[in-house]
């Protein structure tokens, strides 16, 4: 975990690898890493099951989360952005 | 290793950690928690069943009876055991479908000797016994421990269920004060069940304790739910908080378990 000192906030950015994993264990797995953070921290999630993309967003936004952003990055391979809310 | 959840644990739980209500948070709790059983029979058993399911980590279990092949019609847990102690016979049970609970077997009668020292180690009682005298100490002992109480019964094609957080609500003696006299009501063996009534209730009964745990949803307190099974209907009862309720009332003429009888006036259920 690294710390980010923004506009005098400190932030800190988890990671979660869930390459090779599906769902629904993408967006378990998600979930509870987000239980282990702040309000307003970061995690960067990485997944390569396409359905994941679309699922796990939706389910954390439905749970009040904020997606900062959806990338593909490489082949079969997405970086979402989540912050804890 | 996620939130404290191993692989194991993350898959046998994802249904409830998908919940928004329950998430790795809730699932913690029902861990670290104990509820206790009273009776593995026809209500005890379901109510075992799925409190072990969902991982509920401490699971007190009393019972002084052996299975029985009459048991089978409707206490499924205890297939394939007959003859042995039901206490045991819910362990393997236990065991076999979710190796984080821990069992904590007592192979003998509840009675007014060994009952605040059983529900003092427990966050919620289920109460599946099967007579009045079991149930009027079970309420006096939860409601002096301050203990949460799951109250469930069922006779023939009926079953009645009710759930009492002592003074926050009513308990069974604001309902029934005292037991019926001997003879008036029928035994199970004499009046018969449906074998999937108890299930029905039993069940809501773990309900009530998971619901209790995780502090979700509204408890049945203050409310009975009367179910018919041949109506195929559930009534809810409003139940009063008696204010001359010899055990929960404002001048309690019942003030320890050691001096009250507790006869057992008839066999029920």
């Amino acid at each position: 975990m690294q710390n980010h000192a923004e506009c005098g906030d400190t932030m800190a950015v988890a990671e979660i690898d869930l390459k090779g994993e599906v769902c629904p264990y993408t967006f378990v797995k998600t979930k509870l890493k987000l239980e282990e953070l702040e309000i307003g921290d970061e995690l960067v999630a990485l997944y390569d099951h396409a359905p994941a993309v679309e699922n796990v967003p939706r389910s954390l936004r439905n749970e009040g989360h904020k997606i900062l952003g959806i990338k593909e990055i490489g082949d079969h391979l997405w970086q979402v952005r989540i912050q804890k809310v | 290793m996620i939130g404290g959840f191993g692989e194991e644990q993350i898959r046998r739980y994802s249904r409830h950690i998908i919940l928004p209500e329950v998430g790795g948070k809730g699932q913690k709790k029902l861990l670290e928690s104990a509820a206790l059983c009273i009776g593995a029979g026809g209500l005890g058993a379901p109510a075992i069943e799925y409190l072990a399911a969902a991982g509920v980590g401490t699971l007190g279990i009393i019972d002084d009876d052996v299975v029985d092949l009459s048991n089978l019609q409707r206490q499924v847990i205890h297939g394939g055991n007959v003859g042995i102690q039901k206490v045991k016979s819910a362990e393997q049970f236990v065991n076999r479908l979710n190796p984080d609970v821990n069992v904590v077997a007592y192979t003998e009668r509840l009675n007014q000797d060994n009952i605040l020292g059983i529900i003092r180690d427990y966050d919620f009682i289920i109460d599946g016994s099967d007579n009045f005298a079991t149930r009027f100490l079970v309420n006096d002992a939860c409601v002096f421990e301050n203990k949460p109480l799951s109250h469930g019964s069922i006779f023939r094609f009926e079953g009645q269920v009710t759930t009492i957080v002592p003074h926050k609500g009513p308990c069974y003696r604001c309902l029934f004060e005292h037991a019926p006299p001997p003879g008036m009501v029928p035994s199970c063996q004499e009046a018969g069940v449906l074998g999937v009534l108890p299930g029905i209730i039993g069940i809501i009964q773990a309900t009530e304790a998971i619901k209790y745990i995780l502090g979700i949803g509204e408890l049945l307190v203050g409310r009975l739910i009367y179910y018919d099974a041949l109506n195929m209907s559930f009534d809810e009862i409003k139940i009063q908080w008696n204010k001359e309720c010899p055990v929960c009332g404002e001048a309690p003429k019942i003030r320890s378990i050691a001096e009250t009888t507790y006869a057992e006036s008839c066999r029920v259920w």
